[in-house]
């Protein structure tokens, strides 16, 4: 609560540590870290913003109704000779501390109302990825870019091996050796991220392969529970490059602590190009093959059930979730 | 007059009885049922407290030393059921035995054999919970919440199931009882309005506890006939639904969260008064608000659910249910605030503990209300600022009030004074401590650090060191009020007075300390001035 002047140096240093990743935004954990991210999408600004606001006000709050208990504790002490008065009502004062409060939550309750419904709006989507959480890695398939279908673009993304040997019991391994440049990737990284564009709508269609997990990257500013039987929708747009890194936030089972998620969002003209090359390499294996009759029924098998999941959330006008 | 009546009418009958299986297994009496209640949530405290200390040894640095994620995963369950269902609840459940006859003029609960009954049925739920750590299968370790079909796959779920099926049995029977008595056993005079605020919030408590235990039970017994009788309550490959569950469970979860806190209200509502020497201000709203917090308990459990993937019109009716909670709440406090205003205050360990609770509480409040607004939520939940939140309203909240109230009504009970010395070192410790230990988790959890799990990445490693420091000393502390009761009980000189405090008011400080094996068998005559809140009629 005391934290602004930390939080202020936090922020500057955080802004130089930005600019020196030579524009891309790192919005990763930091040492000390005290604030929400502000995120990188055009929509991660919100739960910032009500985090602020909202801490703002139960700041002020708290400095009054704690700093009128130690006026109290301080002068109606018996050691001071304080006598205690008789009276135990005050009906205007009741009223006014019961309105105040109900004033401040409305208006609260407008701007969370506000970035809610913004959140809510899946519609408009340039692009459509389902994620699927499974004990302990998450899959993603890219179904559609720009109104045509990706062709069998999928694969699991699980923890990076560095990380995985350290983090056993007792591996004598030093988890700040798990690095990428300068960045500290200790469970935080990922054999094959999830790559996307910026300034694109993105769909997700998010759901469980076995148990319920919940799909995290705090830059894109919210995360949604993958439930086995249910899909989930989301969506996010991310305006800048860069490399943003999440979790698993539901317990899952006893490796729910590494299975994290990591999004690379690049330009378009870089994404269009590196989906191209993920085409290719699908499309690749079903040609080489001796036995060419078995191959694409394994893989429309494959391919089946996935499909059946997204249809329902295919038109246009998909319901919140 | 009460005070001469109840003095010479304690023993002319008879007292405890002299064998020990006599007096402890057989009791029907309320104070010495009340005794086990708290003796047996204080043995629970310590033990879910050894297990939040194996966490937060874990946690002390990155990369894992002590334990598989397994058991850690076993650790963070079983903490969260022991605490919640051992010690806070059987705490509150003591202190209304002990306390809630004395402090209406009752001569026992209204339901002595069925009391003892709900209390020995908790040490085999526990026996049975806690026996689960030692089979070859593990304990239960998909969270205390159990949510399938994570929670399918424990191999010792039967035995969690029961055990919760047996806490239940016990609550409610213990609802019915603290029901029965408060509504039957009141000395004439003694007016619903001008019960103590502490009966009070025990009235709305036990509705609560009879309103949604069963639900806990429904839930967890489906949980236990989709693994062993092949049903699919929550199976979605056999039509179910992982979310009807926890629809179903937070109908019994958020009523809960305000069973362990709404008696806290009703304790520290009888100590700021006694010290600062003033009656409580505003008693009607105070009880209105506990009624109004009891109510909304029961249309917000969805808030705990917001990343699940609900309509957006649920989303925003819970939200904004929720932040309705703010407002009773914030009546309370502000209440109490004003009964300190304008007072004469001295500060012995219980109000110490009890000023504490009111500021801590309202942190805790605070991220509350932060936590209610969804977008917002869309980051806390599931991370460690919940952490942070829930363990500022239930610790530093609910464990807070139990001890305040321990050192308030220990000299009643043992009729001896603890050591104020080592009562301030306890309170001076344990708030310090508590601090440390919560706070940076705010800090983890904005920064994204997820809850419930095992490890973490280098950026977390300084405030988990700091929380976890905080951890140790805070567990270490709790050792003095170990030694102080023990001490009080057992070893003390200083014979206690019948009133105690100088500004005590209220039935339970007319009868000798230590309390008489049994009180008002003779109804006692109420006059207004004895009742701590002063003339309601004024």
């Amino acid at each position: 609560m005391t934290s602004g002047g930390i939080r202020r140096s936090f922020t500057a240093w955080a802004g130089f540590a930005l600019a020196s990743f030579g524009g891309l935004a790192h919005a990763n954990p930091e040492p000390y870290q005290l604030n929400l991210t502000r995120g990188a999408t055009t929509w991660s600004q919100v739960p910032y913003d009500l985090n602020s606001i909202s801490l703002g006000i139960c700041v002020v709050i708290g400095i009054l109704v704690f700093g009128a208990m130690f006026i109290a504790m301080f002068r109606f002490r018996k050691s001071r000779g304080a006598v205690a008065e008789k009276w135990s009502h005050n009906t205007t004062l009741e009223v006014v501390w019961t309105t105040i409060p109900v004033i401040i939550l409305i208006t609260l309750a407008y701007l969370a109302t506000g970035g809610l419904t913004s959140w809510a709006d899946t519609t408009g989507s340039q692009m459509t990825i389902k994620v699927t959480g499974y004990q302990w890695k998450w899959r993603y398939d890219y179904i559609e870019y720009l109104g045509k279908p990706v062709n069998k673009v999928g694969f699991m993304s699980k923890l990076e091996e560095q990380s995985n040997a350290t983090r056993q019991l007792n591996s004598g391994l030093d988890p700040y050796a798990v690095k990428v440049g300068n960045e500290n990737t200790y469970l935080l990284d990922v054999d094959k991220p999830l790559v996307v564009p910026v300034d694109t709508k993105i769909r997700f269609a998010i759901t469980g392969g076995d148990v319920i997990h919940s799909w995290w990257v705090p830059a894109l500013g919210w995360k949604v529970d993958a439930i086995p039987g249910i899909v989930n929708a989301a969506w996010t747009n991310i305006k800048v490059p860069g490399t943003y890194r999440g979790q698993c936030a539901l317990l899952c089972g006893q490796d729910h602590g590494f299975m994290p998620i990591v999004v690379v969002a690049k330009s378009k003209a870089d994404f269009a190009k590196w989906l191209a090359e993920q085409e290719a390499q699908s499309a690749a294996p079903a040609a080489a093959p001796a036995a060419p009759a078995a191959a694409p029924a394994a893989a429309s098998t494959a391919a089946a059930p996935q499909s059946a999941l997204v249809e329902p959330a295919k038109p246009a006008p998909v319901k919140q979730s | 007059m009460s005070y001469a009546a109840t003095h010479d009418q304690h023993d002319d009958h008879h007292g405890a009885p002299k064998g020990f299986f006599q007096r402890w297994c057989m009791s029907t009496n309320h104070k010495d049922i009340g005794t086990l209640y708290l003796i047996f949530a204080l043995t629970m405290f310590f033990i879910g407290g050894s297990f939040a200390m194996a966490i937060r040894a874990e946690l002390f640095r990155p990369g894992m030393q002590l334990m598989q994620p397994y058991f850690f995963n076993e650790m963070t369950t079983l903490h969260a059921l022991v605490m919640i269902f051992g010690a806070v609840m059987p705490a509150f459940v003591g202190l209304g035995n002990w306390m809630i006859p004395m402090m209406i003029g009752a001569p026992d609960m209204a339901l002595p054999r069925m009391n003892n009954l709900s209390f020995w049925i908790l040490p085999f739920a526990f026996t049975l919970l806690l026996s689960t750590l030692f089979m070859p299968g593990g304990g239960p370790a998909g969270g205390w919440t159990m949510l399938p079909p994570l929670s399918l796959q424990t191999g010792s779920l039967a035995y969690t199931v029961f055990a919760i099926h047996l806490m239940g049995i016990s609550s409610i029977m213990g609802a019915i009882n603290i029901i029965a008595t408060i509504l039957n056993l009141r000395a004439p005079g003694m007016e619903l309005l001008k019960m103590p605020v502490f009966v009070w919030s025990w009235l709305i408590t036990a509705f609560l506890l009879i309103a949604v235990m069963p639900v806990l039970a429904g839930a967890v017994t489906m949980l236990l006939t989709d693994k062993y009788f092949g049903t699919s309550f929550f199976n979605a490959a056999g039509g179910g639904d992982p979310v009807l569950y926890q629809h179903i469970f937070w109908f019994f979860g958020h009523p809960e969260v305000y069973i362990m806190i709404l008696p806290a209200f009703g304790i520290i509502s009888e100590v700021i008064p006694t010290f600062a020497r003033k009656p409580i201000f505003g008693y009607k709203a105070m009880v209105f608000a506990i009624a109004s917090i009891a109510f909304l308990s029961f249309i917000v459990w969805a808030h705990h659910m917001f990343t699940v993937g609900l309509p957006l019109g649920a989303e925003i009716f819970f939200m904004y249910a929720t932040m309705l909670i703010a407002v009773p709440t914030g009546v309370k406090v502000f209440n109490w605030v004003a009964t300190m205003w304008g007072s004469s205050m001295t500060f012995e360990t219980p109000m110490l503990f009890a000023i504490a609770f009111v500021i801590l509480f309202t942190i805790g409040g605070f991220s509350g209300l932060m936590l209610a607004l969804v977008p917002a939520d869309f980051q806390y939940h599931d991370t460690y600022f919940v952490v942070a939140h829930f363990h500022y309203v239930l610790v530093t909240g609910a464990i807070f009030a139990i001890i305040s109230a321990t050192y308030y009504w220990l000299p009643k009970w043992t009729g001896n004074m603890y050591s104020e010395f080592w009562g301030k070192m306890h309170f001076w410790n344990s708030v310090i401590w508590v601090n440390v230990l919560f706070f940076p988790q705010h800090f983890l959890g904005l920064a994204g650090m997820p809850r419930r799990i095992p490890d973490y990445n280098v950026a977390f490693a300084s405030f988990n060191m700091v929380s976890s420091i905080g951890g140790f000393l805070f567990g270490a502390s709790q050792l003095i009020f170990l030694g102080v009761i023990i001490h009080a009980a057992f070893f003390s000189k200083n014979k206690a007075t019948d009133r105690v405090w100088e500004g005590a008011k209220g039935l339970e400080w007319t009868v000798p300390s230590p309390a008489p094996y049994h009180t008002f068998d003779v109804p006692p005559v109420i006059h207004d001035d004895e009742l701590a809140h002063g003339n309601v009629h004024a």
